[in-house]
């Protein structure tokens, strides 16, 4: 293999797992050291530059990052990296100050808003500060999309909402909220400079089975009862109800229901438990909460009697691969299975529609109906018109909406300087090392042996009595550090000189999960055979050396390294050393916040 | 010295041995050593070689005189039996353990200063009486402690690092081992498992006194330009005379040789050495030829490494002195002293 490029950029990120697997990239290991030197604001700081709200992704984000975590390789759970984010957002104290302020005079340049979720308020926070003359619109009665109006308050409080909303919104920008966006050619009409698309996915797939429509009033979609219950239309559910769908959306509608009456609540899933979409902690809340959930049932009928709804006619399935190795759903032969019930919530998946978008206005659509739209740049076939959030590629989730609101601020901001939108601005990197004296570092290099802290929740009775009382109650100060002591520092990377290098083994030698070799040199497939330790997952990159003086290489299996500097510590020349790698992205505004 | 403990969190695929043990179950106390220290590579190797041997850690003794060296068994086995003896007297405190219970594992640990000068006396002895154990020599060629005078292992016309060469002949152990009749010689470099594991694995399963001298590179005082006993100088002077394979009992043949350059060698317990002859005309169990081998590429500036011999039928001290089969330390008051009749009937025997 040749010797690994360092100076690529990418090649250290990857390192990071939990950044590289942030759509928003954001620096976990860096803002995980500041929780745990106890600077809550600097942490949170940190996260509001890249991810924008932590204190609402802290509580419901999908936290891709987890999954990715190093830790979960090497022992049972991942860093609960997620509600470390809250952590540093309930312990910040006052950040006000630190937030940045529009300039007293603007740059001229107007830009609308369409839909005031998290992708427009990401493209808000970026641009505002830069000048911009931003229109915000929505048709909802306030800010936040579909964080306000389908994830419910026990998981996520009003007020969290109105604190980071309203920092945005506080930057200064005119606001038309209950005013729906009718006409796009219309809006082109009024000459903004740009226009930024992020309505969302506002349609919930319905069920067109028979007896859907005899009983409308007991048969409702997901997201628009969700929103219902938020904006506080909606207080009351029957006894007995039936969710169908096995997303995050039909977890909000079950343990919502279970708060507003429904006492005999059932999930109902087509395919296997398993295989359901939702968020493994989403289905163990729900399931902890009383909540059963039922697989390999395809609803076949609603079923009615006198006007109102008796229940749901269900033909039992099993899943089985079939001669194409493609897994598929056939029915078992058993006789059906008739669930009564006075509700159903159809949570089966959610669309876009953009019924206002003229097909004519120079915004191209593809077989699916979607928008033509660019992944990098966000732009669509229209140069002006941008969009993101779940109404660029379809239903995504929070974080993937505010990465799409910074790369789509850039090509904005790009645009409207009248440089080439698809240009890209590099990230800052930076590689400092860490060494303080001969064995200390600036980092705690030593791994801490806990197991994952578990987050602690309000008494079911009490949670399950309130719609708006919050089930998390969240790590105290105690928990998050400790919690903080779990991360391995993935950021702080061992960088190998190998003219210094005298090959005495020690790093080999002292390695705690044998990630370290010396041997000749090969094709990738070969070398990873011969290494001290299994190396399969071809995903996880080989560091390796140029020749040493044996002419034999140095190769490091990035997979499992622990990151607790211990082969820099052994290294007598100083061939291993523990150097920071800080990455951060681009933004389209330099003075976003003062860190 | 490193200050945090080695984490204890390890490669998920770690193999395990017969015993359900890993090898980090055979690990110590992470070293104080100078990092880079070749003793810490030896320490590795003796963590391979009994995880991979499948010995219980409780069953082994591990001992050791003064000196940089002598520290090092506080790095490896930490489940084992340890003796941190007097200077140079690690081989009579083995001796006398070994007498008292002869079921436990021994392994002696020393340096070229614990063993070829305040304890050159007592290295003989074990050698020439055989008793059953691993003899390591970790063998840098200076005083560490003392920050790096030449030992009597240092060559004559090695520079120190402060400049000085050293005039006085050196003693090489290996050659001293074959002379006092010891029945297992080696040499290895720290920087070489390969060649050092199986050599450490055959020292154990050998029945008497196995001595293996282990060149050894002090990073802090010893590994500079005209040192020769640094990593460069071993890496281009070492002349292995043969590549070894331990095949224990159950374990299969798997190595491919080209035929006529094997030599196999059956250990008292069935084991196999398969020796793979690097040097053709060398024969690992001629004692004088041995001798006459090390002497003559010494002279040419080489360092011969390997198994360089054993015996062909060994014997240790506890066969030689005709002892019980039960360790002494198991038998009971009764087997002990078995009173003043008994002692009659022995002096009668000798009237």
């Amino acid at each position: 293999m040749l010797p690994t490029d360092i100076r690529n950029p990418d090649y250290f990120h990857k390192v990071v797992d939990c950044q590289w697997a942030c759509p928003a990239h954001t620096p976990v290991p860096e803002y995980i050291r500041l929780i745990a030197s106890r600077r809550y604001g600097d942490a949170y700081m940190l996260n509001w530059q890249s991810n924008v709200f932590p204190g609402i992704l802290g509580r419901t984000c999908d936290r891709p990052c987890e999954p990715a975590c190093r830790r979960g390789r090497v022992e049972k759970e991942p860093v609960a990296i997620c509600r470390l984010k809250r952590v540093a957002a309930d312990y910040k104290g006052d950040i006000r100050h630190r937030l940045p302020r529009a300039p007293v005079r603007g740059n001229g340049k107007r830009v609308a808003l369409v839909g005031a979720g998290p992708a427009s308020l990401t493209v808000a926070r970026d641009l505002a500060p830069e000048g911009y003359d931003l229109v915000l619109f929505d048709s909802a009665p306030a800010a936040g999309g579909m964080i306000r109006s389908q994830i419910p308050k026990f998981r996520l409080p009003e007020e969290v909402i109105d604190e980071e909303v309203g920092y945005i919104l506080d930057l200064g920008m005119e606001t038309r909220f209950g005013t729906p966006i009718t006409s796009m050619n219309a809006l082109l009409a009024e000459n903004y400079d740009a226009i930024f698309v992020g309505c969302g996915a506002p349609r919930g797939r319905d069920l067109d089975l028979p007896g859907r429509h005899v009983a409308p009033g007991q048969i409702h979609l997901g997201i628009d009862w969700l929103a219902s219950v938020a904006f506080g239309h909606v207080r009351e559910i029957g006894r007995r109800v039936i969710v169908l769908g096995g997303g995050n959306t039909a977890m909000d509608c079950c343990r919502s229901a279970r708060r507003l009456g429904g006492q005999d609540v059932t999930v109902v899933v087509r395919s296997g438990f398993a295989e359901m979409k939702a968020s493994p902690w989403e289905k163990e809340e729900a399931m902890e909460e009383g909540i059963p959930i039922l697989n390999f049932l395809v609803p076949k009928e609603f079923r009615h009697g006198g006007g109102t709804l008796q229940g749901v006619l269900f033909e039992k399935v099993a899943a089985e691969r079939g001669a194409d190795g493609r897994r598929r759903l056939v029915p078992t032969g058993e006789p059906d299975l008739m669930m009564p019930c006075d509700d159903v919530l159809i949570a089966v998946g959610q669309e876009n529609a953009f019924p206002w978008i003229e097909r004519d206005s120079g915004i191209d659509f593809d077989r699916w109906d979607m928008p033509v739209v660019n992944e990098r740049t966000m732009q669509s076939t229209h140069p002006k018109v941008f969009f993101g959030g779940d109404a660029a590629f379809g239903a995504k989730n929070i974080i993937w909406a505010v990465a799409h609101g910074h790369e789509a601020a850039i090509s904005i901001d790009r645009l409207c300087r009248g440089e080439d939108v698809a240009e890209r601005p590099p990230p800052l990197v930076n590689l400092v090392s860490q060494k303080m004296g001969i064995h200390e570092w600036s980092y705690d290099n030593e791994i801490s042996n806990d197991l994952r802290y578990r987050v602690p929740h309000r008494e079911h009775e009490l949670a399950l009595a309130d719609i708006t009382a919050e089930v998390e109650l969240g790590f105290d100060e105690k928990l998050g550090l400790a919690e903080a002591e779990r991360c391995f520092n993935c950021d702080v990377q061992t960088v190998f000189t190998g003219r210094l290098c005298i090959e005495c083994d020690a790093c080999t030698d002292i390695c705690p999960t044998d990630c370290i070799t010396f041997t000749g040199n090969g094709e990738e497939t070969d070398l990873r055979r011969r290494l001290t330790a299994p190396a399969h997952d071809v995903t996880q990159a080989l560091y390796v050396s140029g020749n040493l003086k044996t002419g034999r290489v140095m190769v490091k299996d990035e997979n499992l390294c622990l990151h607790c500097g211990l082969c820099a510590e052994r290294c007598p020349t100083g061939a291993w050393d523990m150097q920071r790698f800080l990455l951060e992205m681009p933004l389209a505004s330099h003075a976003c916040c003062n860190l | 010295m490193t200050f945090v403990a080695k984490p204890k969190l390890s490669h998920p695929e770690l193999p395990r041995n017969r015993l359900g043990l890993t090898r980090r179950d055979y690990e110590g106390a992470v070293s104080t050593l100078c990092a880079g220290c070749g003793h810490d590579s030896i320490s590795a190797a003796i963590i391979r070689a009994f995880f991979e041997l499948d010995l219980p850690p409780h069953r082994i003794a591990k001992l050791s005189g003064i000196g940089c060296s002598s520290k090092t068994p506080t790095y490896f086995l930490g489940r084992a039996h340890g003796f941190n003896s007097v200077h140079g007297r690690m081989p009579a405190v083995a001796t006398g353990a070994n007498l008292a219970n002869r079921d436990l594992v021994y392994i002696g640990v020393s340096g070229d200063g614990d063993s070829a000068s305040i304890g050159l006396g007592q290295f003989a002895h074990a050698m020439r009486r055989d008793v059953n154990m691993v003899y390591i020599v970790e063998n840098n060629g200076v005083y560490g402690l003392t920050k790096g005078q030449f030992s009597a292992t240092a060559d004559v016309g090695a520079r120190s690092k402060r400049g000085v060469t050293n005039t006085e002949s050196s003693i090489d152990l290996a050659a001293l081992a074959l002379v006092l009749g010891a029945s297992f010689v080696a040499r290895s470099f720290s920087g070489d498992k390969a060649q050092l594991v199986p050599l450490i694995k055959a020292a154990v399963l050998h029945k008497g006194a196995a001595f293996i001298d282990c060149i050894s590179p002090c990073v802090a005082f010893n590994n500079h330009a005209g040192s020769t006993k640094s990593y460069d100088y071993v890496r281009e002077h070492n002349e292995a005379v043969d590549a070894l394979d331990v095949i224990v009992g159950r374990d299969e043949i798997s190595a491919d040789y080209a035929p006529g350059t094997i030599e196999t060698v059956v250990l008292h317990d069935g084991s196999i050495l398969r020796l793979n002859k690097l040097a053709p005309d060398y024969s690992v169990h001629d004692r004088v030829a041995a001798l006459a081998h090390i002497q003559d590429r010494e002279r040419a500036g080489e360092i011969v490494t390997g198994l360089l011999y054993v015996g062909p039928e060994s014997k240790d001290m506890h066969e030689n002195l005709n002892t019980v089969a039960t360790p002494l330390a198991s038998l009971g008051d009764a087997e002990l002293c078995p009173g003043s009749a008994a002692l009659e009937e022995l002096n009668a025997t000798l009237r």
